[in-house]
């Protein structure tokens, strides 16, 4: 079975190139415009991972962060937080509500392909 | 390109340095007659291109910081 | 005369002092308020440079060799010129390379070697050792002088009660002082600020007490420089003074001085430690470049008046000049001034020592005796936190070296090989030169050649220099020097080759120097270098283009954290390896240290913590000792080299962009703070613009980089994504645009040009630039504008960006296809009145006072308005800069009406027609 990848952000443009890279790696790719979107996908889906943008309207990625680490069945689904603030206070909360990595917005392409790769447990 | 200025400036300075304080300019210098206020000619002339070495290194460097230049 | 309890007392009360500095540099530095972190805390630092034998030598100097004394300060001041380029190059590759000596920087550049580590000690050991024997003596001889033949405490030779020497008291509490601030804590960085504030400090008392003496001499004594000089003049054998062509050797050994002291500010081992490894900031540099050299010209304008008053006074032969400086006041009864002088030598005499045995202790700890621990000493290093056995070795090697120091003061005493060790010194370290620059600026140098260079360079170094200071001290057969070895002529060690008409320094300088560098050239060109070499050398070459942070790494191979961790605790201790893994995660942005990936930058991370502690070969002996490692090849090198070149290439645009965006935000930030107390929401701005500007710039960097990699991607997406990253930089670019001009309005440094403003015009001239834009939307835009209006005093241009803001906010919101907006002008009793009306979806009462804030946009999330959320608040502060108010009203539903109001005088109001 493919592994499955929930993107959630509202930035359409971000979506495109974030869809386009997880598919060719090889990815099965799902989308969410925005907080509620994300965690009605995770309950539905059950991707292996969500690459989870902080600032969303409804709720933001902190919220659904927490939600999804707080619910033993949705527990295990890995989540890599994006965010376009830049400030350390920010990495700390991130970390803090249970997120598994943190990367800052821009990213490097080849960085993100990696540290999706090694939190799957796909490591090169 | 700030700092490749600012490097330059120091470059021509070191030469300039080079230049005034060795031979042959220096020599046209070295004699015991006594110069300005009673003080040798060749203490007077290397004091004063040090001074104005340290001046202009001065000038060059924290024009350059306070400008904030990188 | 002046009693030995005095000079005992106020030398300890000056030694207190010290320590005190020093406590409060390192308390400082431990809550992060750092003392040193100043640019002129560091350019004092740097005058370390100036000793006992510039203190009491000077004087020496210029009474022998008149103005011939001055090379060794003016090398300095022309180096100091070029300090920008090549000191701040030292200072980037060793930060990078967390180089903490002269002898890891040259063993790092030519492949991280043992050997030639072990070598650049040894050299330094021997260099510096008598030079501090010398300082020992300087203050040895000070209180020999001020306390005369008879005294209850010290006796003449400088014992106390008859047993105690006072030398072995000094160089043991100098020893105390430099095991407690020199070797608190191992530190990847090896920096010590509470040394370093003491430093400083010594170099302001030295300074001091010259001047003093230099002031007393040449305005007490005498009526000022023209007095003393023409006095001298008067005196065939002083004038001669006043020239240099037959004092010092002509004017090639003026050169060859110039140029021995222009290396030896950077090379001396304690020049090194604070130029380089203390350097907090490099922007420092700057003011150190013309501070150091002023400090310098302030110490040494003295120097000949001192030389000739003392001549003067004493005439030649009976008091030694290098005591000019005390026995000048001394013997007019200046016994205070004597004392403050005496405390002047004092301390130039233990800043050198203090700062060089740092220097020294951590190369011969690190670079000799780890190197031997790590081979033989398998027991020790068996596992073991060894944190505490590299500090006792660092106490143990500062203890040694002191104690040496002593040794050599005791057996030479008066003999030459100590008096004249201070250009021999320099000469010494003058042999790095060509390994250290060459390997700076030359990426072929090679291990081979810097053996080859330092050991030739040494060894001539050795043979003409050195072992004549010990013939001159009648330690070996003199004749040596007259007929050579085994009456060999062309032999004699200060005439090599028969070669005459130079001084014994710039002889012995000059061949060392040509036997180091042609040694150093020869042996780089023997062989082409291996891929370790090759890598060094591109990333101390290259260092500045590299930028501060990524190193690329020349590694492949694996290593598990596991390993790399505790190898890192036993020599750093287990708590500060934890800490700084942990702190390396973080940054990396893992929640967990066991997530960290075990890749190349992981392994260069834990090297170059250990390198900071025990140097650069032994860490990677280490590292190596833990990892599976594959050798690279040179052309792998070379590719890593190529592709990290390219990817920089390529970056650099981006890099632009943001540079641009860093001043925004600098800009931003100014403003921001002087608003501060008016806007709570300040920091959440900050937070915002941050997040606004790096939205565009992910997908920019994200596509580019995909277009990049992969050629392979379909014509369709190409032209897609091209696509993207065009409008996302046409966004980026508007978004900048209006940050800065909100930044000017609100910063106050915004330009208003006022003229008469007819406010119908602008409307009507608004209306025309937006008419394409109502068209391609179908939509109606209706104008109601009475015949005339009085005139208002304001900046046409920014009263059209409003109004055309309002437009095309309007347009944004009114239904595409049977959208109709309306704008109407009218008079009222404060003045002018715009109103724009639209028929969209209108505004919830919740949100009108929103949108007036920065990066806060109307509508609903899904339907986003393209916008930066910046034109209505921009517009609103330009309408209360003319003493306006703008404002909306709405009800859901029946559209939004957004209206100015603009105050005009009341007199041209009157003129009216009714």
């Amino acid at each position: 079975m493919a592994t499955k990848i929930l993107i959630a952000d509202d930035e359409p443009n971000i979506v495109i190139s974030l869809e386009f890279l997880m598919k060719r790696e090889g990815f099965q790719v799902i989308l969410a415009a925005d907080g509620d979107e994300a965690l009605a996908a995770i309950g539905r889906e059950r991707p292996d991972l969500v690459l989870l943008d902080v600032m969303m309207p409804r709720k933001s990625g902190f919220e659904v962060c927490q939600a999804v680490k707080s619910d033993p069945d949705l527990q295990d689904i890995k989540i890599l937080m994006l965010t376009a603030k830049g400030r350390d206070t920010e990495v700390a909360k991130g970390l803090a509500m249970g997120a598994d990595a943190y990367m800052t917005k821009p990213f490097s392409t080849r960085e993100l392909v990696s540290k999706v790769k090694h939190l799957l447990g796909l490591a090169s | 390109m700030r700092s490749g200025l600012v490097g330059q400036r120091l470059v021509v300075v070191f030469l300039a340095g080079m230049l005034l304080i060795n031979y042959p300019l220096l020599a046209l210098f070295d004699h015991p007659d006594i110069g300005l206020a009673g003080i040798p000619v060749l203490y007077l002339y290397v004091f004063g291109v040090w001074l104005g070495a340290v001046l202009v290194m001065a000038w060059i460097s924290e024009r350059d910081y306070r400008q904030g230049g990188k | 005369m002046i009693s030995g309890a005095i000079i005992a007392l106020a030398s300890f009360a000056y030694l207190g002092l010290l320590f005190a500095i020093a406590h409060f540099g390192d308390r400082r530095a431990d809550a992060g308020r750092s003392i040193i972190a100043n640019p002129w805390v560091y350019a004092l630092s740097l005058a370390v440079y100036c000793t006992a034998w510039t203190y009491f030598g000077s004087v020496g100097r210029a009474a022998a060799a008149g103005v011939g004394f001055l090379p060794v300060y003016l090398g300095p001041t022309l180096g100091m010129t070029l300090a920008w380029l090549v000191l701040l190059k030292m200072v980037r590759i060793s930060k990078t390379h967390r180089i903490t000596s002269i002898a890891d920087f040259i063993a790092s550049r030519y492949g991280k070697s043992h050997l030639l580590g072990g070598m650049v000690t040894v050299i330094a050991v021997i260099g510096t050792v008598p030079y501090i024997a010398l300082q020992l003596k300087a203050v040895s001889s000070g209180i020999d002088l001020l306390v005369g033949e008879h005294d209850a405490l010290f006796h003449p030779g400088g014992r106390v009660g008859g047993w105690l020497d006072t030398t072995l008291f000094i160089a043991l509490a100098l020893a105390v002082f430099t095991i407690l601030f020199g070797t608190r804590h191992l530190d990847a960085t090896e920096r010590h600020e509470g040394m370093v504030a003491a430093i400083a400090f010594e170099s302001l008392v030295k300074l001091t007490g010259f001047l003093a003496v230099g002031v007393f001499v040449t305005f007490v004594l005498y009526d000022g420089f023209g007095d003393i000089f023409s006095r001298a003049a008067a005196d065939p054998e002083l004038a001669r003074l006043f020239t240099l062509a037959q004092g010092a050797g002509g004017y090639g050994g003026w050169f060859g001085l110039t140029v021995l002291s222009m290396l030896s500010v950077v090379l001396l081992p304690r020049q090194f430690q604070v130029a380089v490894v203390e350097n907090v900031n490099e922007q420092h540099l700057r003011r150190a470049t013309w501070l150091f050299p002023a400090y310098l010209l302030l110490i040494n304008v003295f120097v000949l008046p001192i030389a000739l008053g003392g001549l003067m006074e004493f005439g030649r032969g009976t008091v030694d000049p290098d005591t000019f400086v005390l026995t000048l006041p001394a013997q007019h009864d200046h016994l205070l001034l004597a004392l403050v002088v005496f405390l002047g030598g004092l301390s130039a005499a233990t800043g050198m020592v203090i700062v060089e045995t740092i220097a020294v202790s951590t190369m011969v700890c690190n670079d000799l005796v780890m190197p031997l621990v790590l081979r033989f000493g398998g027991k020790v290093a068996g596992g073991r936190d060894l944190s505490g056995l590299l500090l006792g070795i660092r106490r143990g090697a500062i203890l040694v070296i002191l104690l040496l120091g002593y040794v050599y003061f005791r057996l030479a005493g008066e003999a030459y090989a100590l008096v004249g060790i201070g250009l021999i010194s320099f000469a010494a370290v003058a042999q790095f030169a060509p390994a250290m620059l060459g390997g700076m600026y030359w990426k072929g140098g090679t291990h081979l050649g810097a053996m080859l260079g330092l050991g030739s360079g040494f060894l001539v170094w050795a043979y003409t220099l050195l072992l004549p200071s010990f013939a001159k001290s009648g330690w070996i057969d003199a004749s040596l020097l007259t007929v050579g070895p085994g009456g060999i002529g062309w032999l004699r060690p200060e005439h090599l080759f028969g070669l005459t008409g130079m001084d014994s320094i710039s002889h012995g300088l000059f061949w060392s120097l040509l036997a180091n560098s042609a040694g150093y050239l020869l042996g780089s060109l023997a062989r082409s270098p291996n891929a370790r070499e090759t890598g060094q050398a591109t990333l101390f070459v290259d260092v500045l283009r590299h930028g501060r942070g990524g190193v690329a790494s020349f590694w492949r191979g694996s290593a598990r954290l596991s390993d790399l961790q505790p190898l890192v605790g036993r020599f750093l201790g287990p708590q500060r390896a934890e800490a700084v893994f942990r702190d390396y995660a973080r940054r990396r942005g893992w929640a967990r240290l066991e997530d960290v990936p075990a890749d190349a930058e992981l392994v260069n991370f834990a090297e170059s913590q250990l390198a900071g502690a025990i140097g650069s070969a032994s860490a990677r002996a280490m590292v190596s000792s833990v990892v599976q490692e594959e050798p690279l090849q040179v052309d792998e090198v070379m590719d890593i080299l190529d592709e990290a070149s390219q990817v920089r290439a390529y970056s650099r645009q981006l890099e632009e962009k943001s540079r641009a965006l860093e001043a925004v935000t600098a800009d931003l930030r100014a403003a921001n703070d002087r608003l501060q107390e008016l806007d709570r929401l300040k920091d959440d701005f900050m937070s915002s613009v941050s997040h606004e500007l790096r939205t565009p710039l992910t997908s920019i960097r994200a596509l580019s980089e995909m277009l990049w990699e992969d050629p392979e991607i379909d014509l369709a997406d190409r032209k897609r994504f091209l696509g993207i990253i065009v409008a996302e930089t046409v966004r980026l670019t508007r978004l900048v645009n209006q940050v800065l001009d909100m930044a000017k309005i609100e910063s106050g440094n915004a330009e208003w040009h006022n003229t008469e403003v007819d406010l119908g015009e602008v409307v009507s001239h608004s209306a025309q630039a937006t008419e394409q834009l109502f068209r391609e939307r179908g939509q109606h835009l209706e104008l109601d504008l009475p015949g005339a209006v009085p005139l208002l005093r304001a900046d046409r241009d920014r009263l059209v960006q409003v109004v055309i803001n309002l437009l095309s906010n309007a347009s944004k919101f009114a239904p595409p296809g049977h959208g109709v907006v309306r704008v109407s002008l009218g008079l009222t009793r404060a003045g002018l009145r715009v109103d724009v009306a639209d028929n969209g979806p209108g505004i919830p009462v919740a949100e009108q006072g929103l949108i007036f804030e920065r990066f806060r946009q109307g509508g609903s999330a899904a339907g986003k308005p393209p916008g930066t959320g910046l034109g209505l608040p921009i517009s609103r502060r330009i309408v209360e800069h003319f003493g306006g108010r703008l404002w909306v009203t709405s009800r859901p539903g029946e559209g939004a009406t957004f209206s100015f109001e603009l105050p005009c005088e009341s007199k041209v109001a009157e003129t009216l027609p009714q």
